[in-house]
């Protein structure tokens, strides 16, 4: 078991490497990573207990208003066990980007997420341009320059 | 002679068995732990009440990180 996860340490995901692979069911249909490939796709892993997540929702629908033409793709990955409790949640704090579903928590564990949230910022071709564990407000600002630059707008 | 070899398989393979016990909660699986009803205090308000009764009657300073001499008055 120690050595299982050591070994999942070995391929965690990290910046400069390939984002892990992932095929989830979405809100209507199958999210794919590797078709979204050629785009900036900034994957986030959200629960609905987790309270910074409701914090990071409006920022994150601003953040695809406006990247969206530049070819921003926002996937928000929900690990409730129960559907119903993300459903309840999005009632509250809508999401106007694209949501997966990792009820078992799989792709988390592919990512090694390290808190709630997790979110990963993968360039067009496909490696982790950066990774931020938890959301303050104050790291927006820093963020949003991220995904400029791996944009390629200034 | 040929009884002891499973006792001393079974002494080793104990605290393996224990072991498997604690897996690791990942920060994707503390749904369940997030729970209103998995917090040690049901109310935070009158927990922290309760924590001043607690230190200003104990008279003892700086345990839970406040100061204060018994006098209750803090």
């Amino acid at each position: 078991m120690v050595l299982a996860a050591t070994w999942g340490g070995c391929n965690a995901a990290s910046v400069g490497q390939g984002a892990p692979e992932f095929e989830l069911p979405g809100a209507s249909a199958a999210v794919k990573l590797s078709e979204l490939r050629g785009k900036v796709v900034y994957v986030d892993f959200w629960a609905s207990w987790c309270a910074p997540c409701k914090q990071s929702f409006p920022w994150l629908n601003e953040m695809h208003a406006r990247y969206r033409g530049l070819g921003l793709e926002i996937v928000g990955v929900n690990v409730d066990a129960k559907r119903s409790d993300a459903d309840q949640f999005l009632a509250q704090v809508p999401a106007r980007f694209t949501l997966a579903f990792d009820a078992r928590g799989d792709t988390a564990g592919r990512y090694e997420a390290k808190g709630m949230p997790a979110s990963f910022l993968i360039g067009r071709d496909g490696t982790i341009v950066a990774m931020h564990v938890g959301f303050r407000v104050e790291d927006k600002g820093r963020i949003e320059g991220e995904i400029r630059r791996a944009l390629g707008v200034n | 002679m040929q009884r002891r070899i499973p006792r001393i398989l079974l002494a080793a393979c104990l605290p393996a068995l224990l072991l498997s016990a604690c897996a690791e909660v990942k920060p994707w699986q503390k749904g369940e732990l997030a729970k209103p009803a998995m917090q040690f205090d049901g109310d935070p308000l009158a927990a922290r009440l309760a924590q001043h009764v607690y230190f200003s009657k104990e008279g003892a300073s700086g345990g839970y990180g406040v100061g204060g001499g018994g006098c209750g008055c803090n």
